[in-house]
């Protein structure tokens, strides 16, 4: 796609994010946006590293979670504002993610997706054994809500349009960089890292770089979730919270960065509907997660695409033949 | 020789207990072609491999442009003006034509990655550049209508041409092709020929050639250096290396006496 296609694309989303609240019925919904352009936030990053660059991460739940534990500490323990605390959150997973990125991704084959796997439990083990400072399994409590200069954001509207500005901010920052010569060389050293080298790619310098972006995405999610919500526990950011995000983007068809938030909201909103079968609830999810992969083996943006195309190649024929009748 | 552009003096190379080369000094010409011949498992691409850094050698080194590069990981050779291709097509299969040849501009035509991710008036500047001249090179192998098709959909010859126009839009100093012709048909090695050699000329490189196909070596280079078990039996031009009867033996499996 062209990047005029890509950003034609972005307006259109951002209209809708900012309309679809006037259409929701009630204020649960609008929870489920929120949560839906964090979770797409995660999956942006992801679909960075794992779908263009082909380097799998187990572990960005953790980067999400230890972002929001510490803005979370920061702010509500030590004090801090919470503007401060959120760009120290920011600042400690980016530093943390460039830690375990440097060994690993010197390494070639999946050391990245074996190092990131035990680094997700280990932080989701701390978040639950550490009660003093986190409170443990049943979570931190009184993080306060999000705001600027003294300004708290009180309304769930307000919270919901900074997040879908942050979101389109960084599909922005996605589409800029994949429309250039950073993304050509991610997309290169994904086929051939013999070649990409041959052309002049540091390879482990450009696998570190995009982990560490798709971790600092996972990063800002993690602190605005943490002063949305006020109140988080260990079980959002567990290593099935690091599949979930990896099946947002397969499911969106690696690498399209809409087919990654369309996955994401399909992710988050499609619990919401199988709420009603209670127990039945996870099988119905993997049913249908099994159907997509079936049925959409390249995701919703290649099903989409075909689907596109089809559309178009029918309305060609009837004008052909309305020409040839008219 | 003092205007060898590439030399190698004591290069070796093992792979266990094998010795895949033994103590091989080589040495490429300014402006020169000169082709790495010898029977297979001579240690030719091992060589070509070691020269581009691909392969790290037990011993030796290896100079480009009198500047010690023994140590040089392969990226940094390709940004300082040596570029490769390989003899089992390394392209980017799901990238277009002409993303594929933008990445040859990768190392010369750089900004700092910000740039690119606020697509800066200098980041466009530089992705117009890449464009403009990632164009030119598919040009030069009349490649030119391909540049929106994507790679994998060429056939075989075309890839093997788009990987040269790769190569052409880094401008290196030296150009190390492995087996250009493996591949090919007779027509097509011989445009082949003719596309190296006008390589050579118009943009005043050094080629170092690894080739089965000795119609192709014996037409284009100037000199040659035969391999035979990872070890230099014979080097000269191409009228002297043809009478060896060293290279005779090595390739028809005569005595050596």
């Amino acid at each position: 796609m062209s990047y005029r296609k890509d950003m034609i694309w972005l307006g259109c989303f951002f209209a809708l994010l900012m309309l679809a609240p006037a259409a929701l019925p009630n204020n649960y919904f609008l929870t489920i946006l929120i949560l839906g352009c964090l979770h797409s936030l995660n999956a942006v990053g992801l679909c960075l590293l794992v779908g263009h660059a082909g380097q799998i991460s187990l572990g960005h739940a953790g980067f999400y979670g230890l972002a929001a534990y510490s803005s979370a500490w920061l702010s509500a323990t030590a004090g801090w504002p919470v503007e401060a605390s959120m760009l120290a959150g920011v600042a400690l997973t980016v530093a943390v993610s460039f830690l375990i990125g440097m060994p690993s991704l010197k390494l070639k084959g999946h050391y990245l997706a074996m190092a990131t796997l035990g680094f997700g439990i280990i932080l989701s083990i701390l978040f639950t054994e550490t009660v003093d400072i986190t409170g443990g399994p049943s979570g931190f409590v009184g993080i306060p809500r999000l705001s600027f200069f003294g300004h708290e954001v009180k309304k769930d509207l307000g919270l919901y349009r900074i997040v879908a500005g942050v979101l389109c901010l960084a599909v922005w920052l996605a589409f800029n960089l994949l429309h250039s010569r950073i993304g050509r060389a991610l997309r290169a050293l994904h086929t051939s890292e013999k070649a990409a080298q041959a052309m002049g790619v540091d390879i482990a310098r450009y696998k570190l770089f995009v982990f560490v972006l798709s971790a600092a995405f996972s990063a800002v999610a993690g602190v605005l979730y943490a002063h949305y919500l006020t109140f988080i526990a260990p079980s959002s950011f567990g290593f099935m919270f690091s599949v979930e995000l990896i099946v947002m983007v397969v499911l969106g068809g690696m690498v399209s960065v809409p087919g990654a938030i369309v996955g994401a909201f399909f992710v988050t909103v499609l619990p919401e509907f199988l709420r009603a079968f209670e127990n039945v609830e996870v099988v119905l999810f993997g049913a249908i997660l099994i159907l997509c992969m079936m049925f959409l083996p390249d995701g919703m943006a290649g099903g989409w695409n075909r689907l596109w195309a089809r559309v178009r190649r029918a309305w060609a024929a009837r004008r052909a033949t309305g020409a040839a009748h008219g | 020789m003092g205007s060898a552009v590439l030399a190698t003096s004591g290069v070796s190379v093992r792979f266990g207990g094998v010795h895949a080369l033994a103590d091989v000094d080589f040495e490429a010409e300014q402006g020169a072609i000169t082709a790495i011949i010898g029977p297979n498992g001579a240690g030719k691409t091992t060589l070509l491999n070691v020269i581009s850094g691909m392969v790290t050698p037990s011993g030796g080194s290896i100079r480009f442009d009198g500047r010690d590069i023994t140590a040089a990981p392969a990226h940094e050779r390709a940004r300082g003006g040596m570029v490769r291709t390989f003899q089992n097509l390394e392209i980017f299969s799901n990238m277009t034509v002409l993303e594929n040849v933008a990445m040859g501009c990768h190392g010369r035509l750089s900004v700092p990655a910000w740039h690119s991710m606020l697509r800066t008036p200098r980041s466009r500047r530089i992705e117009a550049d890449i464009r403009r001249e990632a164009m030119e090179a598919l040009e030069f192998v009349g490649m030119a209508e391909y540049a929106l098709a994507t790679a994998k959909d060429l056939a075989f010859g075309r890839q093997r041409a788009l990987e040269l126009a790769r190569a052409l839009a880094a401008r290196p100093r030296l150009l190390l092709l492995d087996e250009p012709a493996a591949g090919l048909n007779i027509a097509e090695t011989q445009a082949l020929a003719a596309m190296i050699v006008r390589i050579r000329d118009t943009y005043g490189l050094s080629v170092i050639l690894v080739e089965h196909d000795m119609e192709l070596v014996m037409g284009i280079s100037d000199a040659i250096m035969v391999l035979c078990f990872g070890q230099t039996i014979s080097r000269g031009t191409p009228a002297q290396v043809q009478k060896d009867p060293k290279v005779v033996a090595a390739y028809l499996g005569g005595d050596e006496e």
